[in-house]
């Protein structure tokens, strides 16, 4: 087994504490993601799915417990700090892919490069080119995301996530608002860029058949972890 | 630091904005170029309403002190003065006029000096006699003081020993025109018969019945001060500046200074007025702009919540985010400056062309001053950063995980 990429000991998160509206939202969760992983993190709403993804992904703190993120710990860091290894160790792909309209696919894929860098890069536009082609979108480069189907933009939105090579993508209901068929396509797009570029996915998902696609499937319900399987994707 | 994140994203806003900030420049435009043709109208106006109004008056006098009584013996304990009678003034000469001129006219700041020797006389033609100021002057330096050689109507600004120069409207009182002859006599001589060779127009009837003008030399011989001038008169630079000017020049010397401010204490309070009025004009016109950029801006944050929220995640910094949104302010100013000025500039230019003066005379000339339009700039560039600076900070301040979620 690879060494863990986050790794997440006794995470509790209370909303409103202190008031008479309180509300744990998240008790005690335990969980490990190793590099190279395939999992999804299923369950009904509300059980904390997202507030889970947005603890993972450094977009808001734990209340209580300890986050390590390639053996980095993550409690005291400064804003700055989350910033910059969001930027560095992870990729964000939404459910509504949340493109900037007033980028070409092509810049908003070599955004995160110019984030990184401070410049447009010769290097970094040879890969998010690469990448746009691999995800099937090598006609739409100069396309702006509102040309774009759901399905085409969802797929840009994998390649600004991957174009770093982040060590975990972090996908909240990623093929939540496109078709069968398009989600299909996305699903195996994000599997195999697992298979490729050893890439670890954490994926949040209702959907029961998407979810037999992975490779270890966790379940929150009511804020706490109530199964963690591997399985044999179907 | 190039901030090339910055840049490209503050333009890639804009652009966006299409109408929206299309409306926020021309706002910006509007009031700048209003504040850089007040700016403009309010310097020319003004210095053409103090050169109409004072005619020939200088921008500094330097005459003789006054001539006070001294008594015989000084008060002490045994002698009290219980009435002292002032003396009359005469006409008296600048002491050591020449070196004084030399000087004058080497310091930094006053544009001409021109020795004048003036005292009271008559002008006769006929049966008519007027009273007037007989002014002796050196045509070249007085025209460079006071303009003269402008108002110039019939006949040339030439001094010939036998020569004068008088006003429109006593021309038409002696019924003479150039070429007659008229005399001019004081108190202290029975003059003599002098050609008129020029005719001058002030604008001011009064102001034309007021002055003839001779040659130096001539009036030294009219008012009995031979080589002597009584007053040497100065043009200066800075016409606003005169009174510091005139306390400057009057630390180094015995003579009394007087700037046109303290001889028109009324004019000058209406000019601060008027500044004072345009520079709270100015002000408000500033202020307008800065609230209407941050107005947009603060709707501009709020439309791209989401898009923020996104840059936040995939690792922009808060500094980042509030570069970005003072960036676009800074530019709306700047775009704004630089088309205000244009359109000041155009402003000024065709209201040259068409408001003018009675006389015909430009009332305000366009000035071309680099200064005044570097100085928009960067006021306009500060006051865009200072109107972003609310908007920008509630972007940096989102939280990305709520600005997602909307």
């Amino acid at each position: 087994m690879t060494a863990p990429v986050i790794a997440l000991a006794g995470i509790r998160k209370t909303y409103n504490a202190g008031t008479p509206v309180e509300m744990e939202v998240l008790h005690d969760v335990d969980l490990v993601v190793a590099g190279g992983e395939f999992a999804c993190l299923i369950g009904p709403s509300g059980s904390g799915k997202s507030t889970l993804l947005n603890i993972i992904g450094l977009l808001e703190g734990p209340t209580a417990g300890r986050y390590d993120l390639k053996g980095r710990s993550m409690q005291s860091a400064s804003d700055d700090e989350r910033t910059r290894a969001r930027l560095d160790t992870l990729g964000f792909v939404f459910q509504f892919h949340h493109l900037l309209p007033a980028f070409s696919a092509l810049e908003n894929v070599m955004l995160p490069g110019l984030m990184r860098d401070g410049a447009f890069t010769e290097d970094s536009r040879a890969r998010a080119g690469e990448l746009l082609r691999a995800v099937g979108l090598a006609e739409a480069l100069r396309k702006r995301p509102t040309e774009l189907s759901g399905g085409m933009q969802q797929r840009v939105a994998i390649a600004r996530a991957l174009v770093l090579s982040p060590d975990l993508v972090l996908a909240d209901e990623p093929t939540g608002n496109l078709d069968t068929h398009s989600a299909d396509d996305v699903f195996a797009l994000l599997r195999q860029f697992n298979a490729t570029r050893g890439t670890a996915f954490l994926i949040v998902t209702h959907d029961p058949r998407l979810a037999a696609r992975c490779d270890r499937v966790i379940e929150l319900r009511d804020g706490a972890l109530v199964s963690d399987r591997a399985q044999t994707p179907a | 630091m190039p901030l090339v994140f910055e840049w490209t994203l503050a333009l890639r806003f804009l652009r966006e904005g299409g109408m929206q900030t299309l409306l926020i420049v021309a706002g910006a435009t509007a009031g700048i170029s209003v504040i850089v043709f007040i700016t403009t109208f309010l310097g020319d106006l003004q210095d053409d309403l103090v050169r109409r109004t004072l005619g020939v008056q200088p921008h500094i006098v330097i005459r003789a002190a006054e001539e006070v009584s001294r008594p015989l013996a000084p008060p002490g304990p045994d002698l009290a003065l219980s009435q002292v009678q002032t003396r009359t003034q005469r006409p008296r000469s600048v002491d050591q006029w020449q070196a004084l001129r030399d000087q004058l006219e080497r310091t930094p700041g006053i544009r001409a000096v021109s020795p004048v020797a003036s005292g009271p006389g008559f002008v006769a033609r006929g049966d008519t006699s007027k009273a007037v100021t007989v002014l002796g002057i050196v045509p070249a330096p007085y025209a460079a003081v006071t303009r003269l050689n402008e108002k110039i109507v019939a006949g040339t600004l030439q001094l010939g020993p036998g020569d004068v120069l008088v006003g429109l409207d006593l021309a038409k009182d002696l019924g003479a025109g150039v070429g007659d002859k008229v005399r001019v006599s004081t108190p202290t001589s029975a003059g003599d018969a002098y050609r008129i060779t020029g005719i001058y127009d002030l604008g001011q009837r009064s102001l034309n019945r007021a002055y003839v003008f001779v040659a130096l030399p001539t009036a030294q011989a009219l008012l009995a001060l031979p080589g002597g001038v009584t007053s040497l008169e100065l043009s200066i630079e800075d016409l606003f500046g005169a009174d510091r000017m005139a306390k400057t020049l009057q630390a180094g010397m015995p003579h009394e200074v007087e700037s046109w401010m303290r001889a028109n204490s009324q004019l000058r309070t209406a000019l601060n007025n008027q500044t004072v009025m345009t520079l709270l004009i100015r002000f408000f016109l500033a202020l307008v702009v800065a609230i209407g950029v941050a107005s947009v801006l603060v709707v501009t944050v709020v439309q791209k919540t989401k898009e923020i929220g996104i840059l936040r995640a995939m690792g922009t910094s808060r500094g980042r985010i509030l570069r970005l949104f003072l960036l676009q302010g800074a530019l709306i100013g700047a775009a704004g400056a630089v088309l205000g000025s244009l359109c000041g500039y155009g402003l000024t230019s065709l209201m040259s062309r068409f408001v003018r003066a009675d006389d015909g005379a430009m009332l305000f000339h366009a000035h071309v001053t680099p200064a005044l339009y570097g100085y928009t700039l960067i006021v306009a560039v500060l006051l865009g950063l200072a109107a972003a600076v609310m908007p920008a900070r509630r972007a940096a301040r989102l939280d990305p995980a709520q600005a997602i979620r909307l």
